[in-house]
């Protein structure tokens, strides 16, 4: 035996009398992870939140969470002699005097601005692909409510050096809070201490941004992974994927290669962006002073989107009603759109179970186009998300096409609601097209853009034959229909609200639909045509198989 | 054999049920099962799995070169002394940062690419759910516990239980009855009253009414306002902008409360609170720059584009004897963005 195998032995041996460490190994060393580059984004989302908690415990050794004030005497000449906060003294300081202060701060706000993206795109990810059906609609709710957090994290990490920007966004969210009725004045009146800004909000926004919120998004993020232990990962369809089984590869050691080895590819990216590319100079915005001008001032990225909906609210939704103001300006574009998105977001998995009337378990992902009406509404919020960030530019963009901001924010107060709709029926039309032309590909082979002419003039394209495995994927999954009265065995009375509502939302869902092929439609397809050459005739054949398929009702049940 | 299987050994294993109709043909197609395995170069070639090693190594090695370069550049480049400095210890942490950390990383995952077994492997998945018999034997279990508990038969301690659960978290929102003080009249009221002198932001000199030319703006803070003890707190409420135009220009209330067509409006943005100060002298416009309110000075500043509602409140001034611009009363409502309270 060699010495390092002793050595291992002994640690093993102890690990075992300890904690039981060889039933950990044979539990989890050899757990099967699929293989897929989506699969990455949530990975992202975990080693920059890792990221932000080492560069963040750095931070807190200089950063100083005081209002007080102070005169800064650091090395930033420009600033020199100025009274400020110490707060923002401490920022510079780590900025211009601590070594390798600047990258730190750098890399901490750049893995902040990181790891919300990477969050958002996860989240997208397990929408199109339908990873939040049964069982996992409690992470999809878990997800949700990270995303929510680390919005606030990073708002209030935002707030901290206490310059001239992180100040405009509290005004703004004091004012968001003051929006809220009845109880707004009060609630900004007991988080700030008091008045707007007050001296309070540092130190209590360091111990939200340091302790509160970092821990309960980590206690989350442990339950978030430990499900995905449980479930045991999704993976797209594929030969020999089933709902049955996890194809991919162990644990141990091939997982832990590449997905360490992935923390730190993220880290060394973003450390070379941090590295080259500044962010939030705040020595160039000055401390915070509520009366001078902000012009041209934007929040970080994932506020945009609020802002861009306070833009082009109208500002005649408010009013004075019983001598109360009800601030609908204000309160309805932030707080109750928020809502909304939370509540929308976390009821999804039900209502399209409402739909589909489908209660199994889905291990196997769906290709975003077998799912049209899914993919189609997932897209029209994406359009609105971004219609409304964009709108949070309307002065940037005014600037660049030169048009007014006033037409701008017009355009946009009809864009929002005209053009998500609009993709949602593009997005579902694009998505029956694909599935159309894989029933093509399934039923006459590949393209191969070879043209032949045929004896009688004909003009033809080859087509390959597909293998089964190619097949399969086109082939794979479960074809969705309206529900009929007698389907709803499970939900009782089908003359019930309930009942016609679910009966309602499958026609939204399933009404139109491409199936998959089936076994006879091939074997029809093929039938007098033993050949690999296929000609566009068959089209219309397909066609009518395509309208049988269509026709005829199946009952369905989870 | 354990729970995971070589994939070829499960080859085949298709899809589950396959309901045959009755031609014989099935009325789904049949999962083909795993594609057989397809050897890499290093799986087969000593030669290219030696290769492989070697990158890897090479990788690793670049790596230890990067962990010494960011500690050379820590010790070794003078931080102090200027933003040349800085900016050049920045630049070379984050690159030796990223050759340190980047490649251990891509080592790794090469590693694991080119020489660690690449057959995929099967695990069997379980239900979630439990079956019927576990799941009888659980309600099962739970009846006979309540029963134990004789919650049902107790209805008693059952309500009381329910009450005392529900209120016992309730005195914790009192606990943070000290956070802060009531709101009052405090989002009402301003520092300015009657007599309170205007005085240039930031220098602080006193502005003699006749010293303003046409087309002018001023930003205004109420005398006195550094002495306080929380100075910012009133400047998010006390700022104010002067301005002169033509007096034909305001309207006859705007004008009476100004002097000689020299105005002074909160700096406020009755919106969200942004300070307003983009000034349009040919427009006599007012622009936020947060959500870009305009308010029109020529109509006692009403917002006539953007998401405010309110106009900006005026401040009514006059001159004392020696000419000096003051306030004549304070502001007759509240400045500032809406709230509940506001009427
Ligand atoms: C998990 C998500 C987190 C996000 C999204 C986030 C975001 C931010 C942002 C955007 C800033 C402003 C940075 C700047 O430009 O200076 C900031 C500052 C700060 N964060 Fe975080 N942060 C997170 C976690 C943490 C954690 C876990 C800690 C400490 C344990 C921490 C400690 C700090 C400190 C001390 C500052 C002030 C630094 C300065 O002003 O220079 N953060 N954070
Ligand atoms: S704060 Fe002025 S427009 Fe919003």
């Amino acid at each position: 035996m060699s010495t390092i195998d002793k050595a291992a032995g002994g640690v093993g041996n102890f690990a075992d009398d300890t904690v039981g460490a060889s039933k950990i190994v044979n539990g989890f060393a050899r757990k099967i992870f699929p293989d897929h580059w989506s699969f990455m984004l949530g990975e992202i989302t975990l080693y920059s939140f890792v990221i932000l908690l080492f560069t963040g415990t750095f931070l807190t050794f200089f950063y100083e969470p005081s209002a007080a004030h102070t005169v800064y005497n650091g090395d930033y000449a420009p600033l020199a002699g100025q009274g400020v906060s110490e707060a923002y003294a401490s920022s510079l300081r780590i900025s211009f005097d601590v070594r390798g202060g600047l990258i730190m701060r750098q890399v901490h706000h750049w893995a902040a601005l990181i790891f919300v993206a990477a969050t958002v795109v996860h989240m997208i990810r397990v929408f199109f692909t339908g990873a939040f059906r049964k069982p996992r609609e409690i992470n999809w709710v878990i997800g949700l409510v990270l995303a929510l957090l680390a919005v606030f994290e990073g708002f209030t990490g935002y707030s901290l050096p206490d310059d001239l920007l992180s100040g405009t966004g509290i005004r703004i969210a004091q004012a968001i809070i003051l929006s809220v009725p009845v109880v707004g004045s009060y609630i900004s009146f007991f988080l700030f201490g008091g008045e707007y800004p007050g001296e309070d909000f540092i130190p209590r926004f360091f111990t939200i941004h340091i302790l509160l919120l970092p821990a309960v998004m980590l206690g989350l993020i442990v339950v978030h992974l430990a499900l995905v232990v449980i479930h045991k990962h999704t993976q797209y369809p594929g030969p020999g994927r089933t709902e049955d089984n996890v194809v991919g590869f162990p644990l141990f050691p091939v997982y832990m290669a590449k997905a360490g080895g992935f923390f730190f590819i993220v880290f060394g990216v973003i450390a070379l962006i941090a590295g080259l590319v500044q962010i939030n100079p705040i020595w160039a915005y000055g401390p915070y002073d509520p009366s001078p001008v902000t012009a041209g001032s934007q929040p970080d990225w994932y506020m945009g989107w609020l802002d861009g909906a306070v833009r082009i609210t109208p500002g005649w939704w408010e009013f004075t009603l019983f001598g109360f103001t009800f601030s609908m300006n204000i309160f309805i574009p932030t707080t109750a759109l928020i809502l909304f998105v939370m509540a929308a977001g976390a009821l999804y998995p039900w209502i399209e179970q409402a739909a589909t009337g489908d209660r199994r378990e889905h291990h196997l992902l769906d290709r975003p186009r077998n799912a049209p009406t899914r993919t189609g509404l997932g897209v029209m919020a994406l359009t609105f998300y971004v219609l409304l960030w964009i709108s949070g530019g309307n002065d940037v963009i005014a600037h660049m096409v030169g048009l007014s901001i006033n037409d701008i924010t017009r355009f946009m107060r009809v864009a929002v609601f005209v053009l998500p709709a609009l993709a949602f029926v593009v997005t579902k039309r694009i998505c029956l097209g694909l599935q159309r032309k894989d029933r093509e590909k399934a039923l006459h082979g590949r393209e191969t853009g070879r043209i032949v002419r045929l004896p009688h003039g004909e003009f033809i394209e080859v087509h390959a034959p597909l293998s089964e495995a190619e097949r399969w994927v086109l082939v794979q999954h479960d074809a969705n229909r309206p529900m009929d009265v007698e389907d709803r065995l499970d939900a009782g009375n089908p003359n019930s609200l309930y009942g016609k509502v679910q009966r309602r939302l499958s026609r939204f869902y399933f009404e139109d639909r491409v199936e998959p092929v089936t076994p006879a439609e091939l074997a029809a397809a093929h039938h007098g045509h033993d050949t690999e050459i296929e000609s566009q005739e068959h089209a219309s054949i397909e066609e009518k198989q395509g309208d049988a398929a269509i026709a005829t009702s199946q009952k369905y049940h989870g | 054999m354990s729970e995971i299987e070589r994939a070829d050994e499960a080859h085949g294993q298709g899809s589950t049920a396959l309901a045959k109709s009755g031609s014989g043909v099935p009325e789904r197609f049949e999962n083909p099962g795993l594609p057989p395995h397809r050897h890499r170069m290093g799986d087969v070639d000593p030669q290219a799995a030696k290769r492989a090693e070697r990158q890897v190594a090479f990788m690793l090695l670049l790596s230890v070169l990067g962990s010494i370069g960011i500690i050379v550049s820590i010790i070794g480049i003078e931080y102090n002394g200027g933003w040349d400095r800085i900016s050049t210890s920045t630049r070379a942490i984050g690159l030796c940062m990223f050759v340190s950390l980047f490649m251990l990383g891509v080592g790794a995952v090469h590693w694991a690419k080119t020489l660690m077994p690449d057959d995929e492997r099967i695990d069997y998945r379980h239900r979630q759910r439990g079956t019927t018999a576990e799941r009888e034997q659980a309600v099962a279990i739970l009846k006979e516990g309540s029963a134990e508990a004789g919650l049902g038969r107790r209805p008693l301690i059952r309500n009381t239980l329910i009450g005392a659960l529900a209120l016992f978290p309730l005195p914790a929102v009192f606990f943070f009855r000290d956070t802060g003080p009531l709101p009052g009249n405090s989002l009402s009221v301003t520092m300015w009253e009657e007599g309170t002198y205007l005085v240039k932001d930031p220098t602080g000199g006193r502005i003699r009414a006749a010293d303003l030319t046409y087309g002018t703006v001023v930003h205004v803070m109420p005398e006195g306002i550094d002495e306080l003890e929380e100075p910012l707190n009133e400047k998010a409420k006390s700022a104010v902008l002067l301005m002169r135009l033509d007096e034909d220009l305001l309207t006859p209330k705007s004008a009476e409360w100004g002097v000689d067509g020299t105005v002074a409006y909160s700096k406020i943005c009755t919106h969200m609170g942004c300070p307003v100060a983009l000034y349009e002298q040919q427009t006599h416009h007012l622009l936020c720059p947060c959500h870009q309110s305009t308010f029109d000075v020529t109509q006692d500043c009403k917002v006539i584009f953007g998401p405010a509602n309110r106009p900006l409140p005026q401040l009514p001034i006059r001159v004392d004897a020696e000419g000096y611009l003051q306030a004549s009363s304070g502001f007759h409502e509240a400045v500032g963005p809406s709230f509940w309270e506001r009427g």
